[in-house]
């Protein structure tokens, strides 16, 4: 076992425990804190898989970002929902079922399938990559439409999300 | 180096975590972040096909950066949905969210 396996194994394996405790522990602040330390975890494996832009973006957009916005969201609403009660609703046994034969399915398929144990090829250097993103997000033979339907996206869910949330009277 | 094979399948796993919490919840917070964890599992599974196929090619990291935004506009919206819902009606519970129904 190389560093980077054991690496790895530690990051997986607490990605998907903190990820199992985000769907079934009660508290909802506590599963926010949760998610918090699943998103860490992805990061890590971003970094893992030499993807450092994208880890950093991921600890700022998702951990500094969406992970507060939900704290606040549970906050706002928590009077209703005692976290005392059921959490789950009565359909939980077969959506359990579903997930368990989605992920037997899906292992399944990628144990068998030959193009999974590839190796990784060689990377010519970290920031020359941030640079080609950055060149190929702006350049108009790339992904220029996309990014700037992203934008657009992204002004328009700003507006529609304060209109929506707007207290009118 | 780790296999191609482990990440797809961590990713696989993180990905019916989240099913398992959108189909299984009742409140609505809740089911936005298990929507967030499939997400995750999603830009695992890109960056991991981007390392181990063509890394000169940056496809899969632009691909990842728009799932980054659109998952940033679905939570925003989702939850001024969930804040507007409960100051109108305290719903916080999806099953009962009925206005549209009749």
């Amino acid at each position: 076992m190389t560093p980077v396996q054991v690496l790895f194994i530690i990051s997986s394996l607490a990605l998907l425990g903190l990820g199992f405790m985000v769907v079934t522990t009660r508290n909802l602040v506590r599963a926010a804190l949760y998610l918090i330390g699943t998103l860490f975890s992805v990061a890590v494996v971003f970094v893992l898989l030499e993807a450092s832009f994208l880890a950093v973006v991921q600890v700022v957009v998702y951990i500094g970002a969406i992970a507060i916005l939900f704290i606040f969201a549970v906050m706002l609403t928590r009077r209703v929902m005692q976290d005392t009660g059921s959490q789950t609703n009565s359909n939980w046994p077969w959506a359990a079922l579903v997930a368990l034969l989605l992920f037997g399915g899906l292992t399944y398929i990628l144990t068998s399938w030959s193009g999974s144990s590839a190796e990784a090829p060689a990377l010519s250097s970290q920031s020359d990559m941030v640079t080609e993103l950055g060149k190929a997000l702006v350049n108009p033979d790339a992904y220029i439409l996309p990014f700037e339907v992203a934008s657009i996206l992204l002004l328009a869910a700003l507006i529609g999300a304060v209109v929506v949330a707007w207290d009118r009277d | 180096m780790v296999p191609l094979s482990w990440y797809l399948i961590v990713a696989a796993g993180l990905f019916c975590l989240g099913l398992y919490g959108v189909l299984s919840r009742k409140n609505m917070v809740a089911i936005l972040m298990s929507v967030e964890l499939m997400l995750n599992a999603i830009n695992i599974n890109l960056i991991a096909f981007w390392r181990y196929q063509d890394p000169a090619r940056i496809v899969g990291q632009a691909f990842a950066i728009m799932v980054f935004a659109v998952s940033a506009a679905e939570v925003a919206v989702g939850l001024a949905l969930v804040i507007s819902l409960y100051r109108r009606r305290k719903i916080v519970i999806a099953e009962n969210v009925d206005l549209m129904k009749w």
